[in-house]
């Protein structure tokens, strides 16, 4: 049963995370009605020719990445959209990470490992002022 | 050298991994200390290579049985080989990771090297290495921290 959230536009999400695990575990996971999964990355290079392809309205980004990561990644994605809502999941737990990450431009920050409520509840945290 | 309170947070780390990703409790064995520079390994080894503040290699080391068996818990139905080696790495990666929460962002954890077959490259960068057994369902797996 997925959840609904008060607007019901249906919005873009894209998937960057260098494990294929987490990547198909978010796609399974994730319950909000209105996202719909256009794309998958598996390091930051790859999520930046995606979002360009594709145009998400949403992604989630992973940090410890090869060839980019995900930091430099948050910037990249906002300097093409600043519109974009991007929540960071990642192992790194440390106060400092998610700081930056939001200073980068990220909107939300969900610590690995993850239950499927707390992927869910990020997402509706996200969405909340869409 | 590691202080007890830092081998704490990676005993924290894997038991809060199995837990949530598994819904199922894993029991941490007492850690010993090996100081051969040779502390073992299964089938299956993600390493992670740390660098900054501290320097050396945490590696989680499991058998086949473990991962697909963990895999299964997490809903995933490919337990590929590619996959068995993805997730050992992502174990490797996540204790790491939330280890971060203590030891600070000057720790620095590398993407997962994943060792299979070439158990050579599984070497231990100083002699001193501590060894967290792990136990779950039938399962024995290992947490290996060697930091200077």
């Amino acid at each position: 049963m997925k959840q609904r959230v008060d607007s019901q536009t249906p919005l873009k999400l894209m998937i960057v995370d260098d494990s294929n695990i987490i990547r198909r575990r978010i796609e399974r996971s994730q319950q909000i009605d209105r996202l719909e999964v256009v794309g998958a990355a598996s390091n930051g290079r790859e999520a930046v020719e995606l979002f360009r392809r594709t145009r998400p309205d949403v992604v989630t980004m992973d940090l410890t990445m090869p060839e980019m990561d995900g930091i430099e990644c948050v910037e990249q994605l906002v300097a093409i959209n600043s519109k974009v809502l991007i929540l960071v999941v990642s192992a790194l737990a440390d106060k400092a990470t998610a700081v930056e990450a939001i200073e980068k431009g990220a909107n939300g920050f969900l610590c690995k490992p993850f239950t499927d409520r707390q992927l869910n509840d990020a997402f509706l945290e996200l969405l909340s002022d869409t | 050298m590691l202080k007890e309170a830092e081998i704490r947070t990676f005993i924290e780390g894997t038991t809060n991994y199995f837990e949530i990703s598994a819904r199922q409790t894993a029991s941490v064995g007492s850690p010993y200390l090996v100081t051969d520079g040779k502390p073992g390994y299964y089938e299956y080894t993600g390493i992670i290579s740390i660098s900054g503040a501290r320097k050396g290699i945490v590696y989680f080391s499991a058998p086949r049985g473990m991962l697909t068996v963990l895999l299964m818990r997490m809903q995933e139905t490919d337990t590929s080989d590619a996959n068995i080696m993805d997730l050992v790495g992502e174990v490797a990666n996540t204790i790491s990771g939330n280890a971060r929460k203590d030891f600070g962002r000057n720790f620095i954890i590398s993407v997962p090297t994943i060792v299979n077959k070439d158990v050579e490259k599984i070497t231990a960068p100083f002699a001193r290495s501590y060894v967290i057994p792990i136990n779950w369902r039938t399962h024995s797996a290992k947490l290996v921290v060697c930091l200077e």
